[in-house]
């Protein structure tokens, strides 16, 4: 266990220690213990402030991919994995089909066709072709319906059905608390997901207004790697380490939920 | 990375199996393709171009190109240009090629290195310069650039920049340990020998293998391992006599573990830059900007040096890196695309270039005399551009790449790159590359002929 959390929490702990040093200080010392000048505040500010502050359009992007991207991947697939489960209708193996073997293929095989069916349609270099893509989650989709089998008892929907209520109506007051937990955990990873993405705004995006971190702090990483670039590997570093720090709020914010749920039904 | 490495490999040979097979069909061996005439502008229609109400886009990574798209659009305000920076080298290459093969979203102009002009060139997504007259503006450039950009008889950009080779040095390391400095290669690997004795922890340089090094190298050496016939016959030939040379110095350091192992632009090589465990650089004339941003703490260490060579007294380098910019085929606005290359690699923008640490290729800045006496406080008050621009002239001629060389440089590390790996003979290594990229080019539809 100990060895796990020291594997795990060393780059961070990296990240932490870098962040406080001038590029100079990076080349000259010991990765993992403080020296130098403290330069944390200093490199937040050119973090913030350099190219325009760029770094700040790349996390408003970021977000807006977030929020529209895993927080519509969530709804959706939280409506269609409660359907399959607790509707009866022809063709449905078909669909459990389809659904397992998109779940089998990675984003990257699907990147470079996605990108000529919307250059097609003239949508590349546009948000719309990072965030359409981000709505499909079959991982999500598959993992609401297993958990609405379990967790949403058929007997209070037929209950909620002889007292009159719509199944939309249904759906929204009655289900959705119960699947809280499943939901929950699909929004957390596709939070994860969509906030880590790299490869599919990568080559969609030719604009660096419409760039998400990732994609941005790369090609400050690339300044580096390039005849007559300046290396900015001290803003890298900063930039990287200000990146995360809202996923891991998010995920420690969303696991009180999460875990709740790990438990719900244990006892009956 | 090891994602992106992937696709681009697929990506590159996919998009180039379309692009090439619909490319050779459009080109014609005179080097003028049958709808180039019309495509081409008189001096009359650029200039009225530049004065209508017009947006440009511009995609490249040169640093330099900020200052140079502020200052046209000061002189031209009706032209607006958006310069983008979608990725550096193959990232950028992998995006181009993509908006070629989709037949949309291309830029006007394009960043293109020499090594990669011809892929772009051959394939007929760019415009042939002649038509706009570019042929008058030979003279203003060196012969090493204007040779790159000449292809099958046609102009496909204007050069920007240019990498002749020199040695960069530790003064500091080699003084500290009595070690002249060298001047052909057999005392570089003397050099070597001494300096890894005298410290376990400092090398001559570092190198894990870099393609386009080592092509730099085989040129340098005489070696013209790729020969063009016409725009599908290619002859390809890593074991002639000037690969052979460079072998013959390069194995005696990768054999006695003479060569750092780290990978060049890394971080780690910033800090043996910095610290001094790698003592030279064979590399481009642009690298002294790299060096003040990403080894700051080693200023006034470094100085340059002509690069060795293999019979003392005889000068000769090779470019290395470099390149142009390009209009694309897919430009609505060919006419002032080709206006704003007329002035970024014309003499306003070279200018620019060089005042923000580019090394120019255009022949009035490189002869000029604020540019050979200047002092560069880095390099401890050397006049390094005296060296540079020596170099410049010390280019060994008739150097060609392929038309395939972004492939072939992406499959460098599973061929040469093994040699490096298992500290093996380079000549096995090149020999692998030779057969993986001819197989390649057969693939595309080239006659590939190798010895």
């Amino acid at each position: 266990m100990g060895v796990m959390a020291v594997y795990a929490l060393l780059p961070l702990f990296w990240l932490l220690v870098n962040s406080t040093k001038t590029q100079t200080s990076l080349f000259s010392s010991f990765g993992l213990w403080f020296s130098g000048d403290f330069a944390l505040w200093d490199n937040i500010v050119g973090t913030l402030t350099y190219n325009d502050g760029e770094f700040l359009r790349w996390l408003a992007n970021t977000v807006l991919y977030v929020v529209v991207g895993a927080g519509g991947a969530t709804f959706l697939a939280t409506l269609a994995g409660y359907g399959l489960a607790k509707f009866d209708f022809p063709g449905k193996r078909g669909v459990f089909a389809v659904v397992l073997g998109a779940v089998a293929i990675p984003g990257t095989a699907l990147a470079v066709p996605t990108f000529l069916m919307f250059s097609q349609m003239g949508l590349t270099n546009t948000p719309w072709s990072v965030i359409i893509p981000s709505l499909i989650s079959p991982f999500g989709l598959y993992l609401v319906w297993i958990y609405a089998l379990e967790s949403v008892p058929t007997e209070v929907l037929e209950a909620a059905r002889m007292d009159g209520a719509g199944e939309f109506r249904t759906f929204f007051t009655i289900s959705l608390r119960m699947l809280a937990p499943g939901f929950i955990t699909v929004l957390l990873f596709t939070v994860v997901a969509t906030w880590n993405n790299y490869f599919l705004p990568l080559i969609m995006l030719s604009q660096s207004t419409w760039y998400p971190l990732t994609v941005g702090l790369n090609s400050w990483n690339a300044q580096a790697t390039t005849a007559g670039g300046e290396a900015i590997y001290n803003l890298v570093i900063t930039g990287s380490f200000l990146t995360i720090v809202p996923i891991v709020g998010a995920f420690l914010f969303l696991q009180r939920f999460w875990q709740s749920g790990l438990s719900a039904g244990s006892v009956k | 990375m090891k994602n992106n490495h992937r696709f681009r490999r697929v990506a590159t040979a996919a998009l180039a199996a379309s692009l090439l097979v619909g490319g050779l069909a459009a080109c014609s061996g005179s080097g003028t393709t049958a709808s180039a005439g019309a495509e081409g502008a008189s001096a009359a229609d650029i200039a009225k171009a530049l004065d209508t109400e017009t947006t440009l886009t511009v995609w490249g990574w040169a640093p330099q190109l900020e200052p140079i798209v502020e200052a046209f659009e000061a002189k031209y305000p009706k032209v607006h240009v958006n310069l983008e920076n979608v990725g550096t080298g193959n990232a950028h290459y992998t995006k181009l090629q993509n908006a070629v093969k989709a037949g949309s979203g291309a830029p006007d102009v394009a960043q293109i290195e020499y090594n990669a002009l011809p892929q772009f060139a051959l394939s007929d997504s760019l415009v042939n310069l002649k038509d706009f007259g570019a042929e008058e503006l030979k003279d203003n450039y060196t012969a090493s650039t204007w040779g790159s950009v000449n292809l099958n008889g046609g102009v496909y950009a204007l050069p920007q920049d240019s990498g002749p080779m020199a040695m960069f040095y530790r003064a500091d390391v080699f003084e500290k340990h009595g070690i002249s400095i060298p001047t052909t290669w057999d005392e570089y690997v003397e050099a070597g020998k001494k300096l890894h004795a005298a410290d376990p922890k400092a090398y001559i340089t570092s190198d894990t293998g870099d393609a386009g090094f080592t092509t730099s190298m085989i040129w340098q050496a005489g070696g013209k391992p790729y020969t063009l016939d016409g725009s599908t016959k290619v002859a390809v030939d890593l074991q002639d006599e000037g690969a052979r040379k460079w072998t013959g110095t390069w194995n005696q350091l990768l054999k006695n573990d003479l060569l750092s192992p780290v990978t060049s632009w890394s971080d780690e090589w910033y800090k043996g830059l910095s610290d001094g465990s790698i003592a030279t650089l064979i590399i481009g004339a642009w690298m002294p900007a790299n060096l003040e941003s990403g080894a700051a703490s080693a200023s006034g260490q470094w100085r340059v040096a002509p690069m060795p060579t293999y019979e003392k007294g005889a000068a000769a380098t090779a470019e290395n890196g470099g390149g142009g910019d390009a209009v694309m085929k897919q430009s609505k606005n060919k006419a002032a695309a080709y206006g704003f290359l007329q002035f970024a690699n014309g003499p306003e923008g070279s200018k620019i270039h060089a005042a923000n640490g580019g090394f120019p290729s255009t022949t009035a800045d490189l002869q000029s005399e604020a540019f050979l006496n200047a002092e560069s406080a880095y390099f401890g008050g050397q006049k390094i551009n005296e060296v540079l621009v020596q170099a410049s002239k010390d280019v060994v001629p008739g150097w060609s790449y392929l038309p395939f060389q972004t492939y072939a440089n992406s499959i460098y590390s599973d061929t040469v790159g093994q040699a490096y790996g298992s500290k093996g003979d380079l000549n096995d290594g090149l020999k692998a590359w030779q057969d993986a990229t001819a197989k390649y080019g057969q693939q595309q539809g080239f006659t590939v002929t190798t010895k």
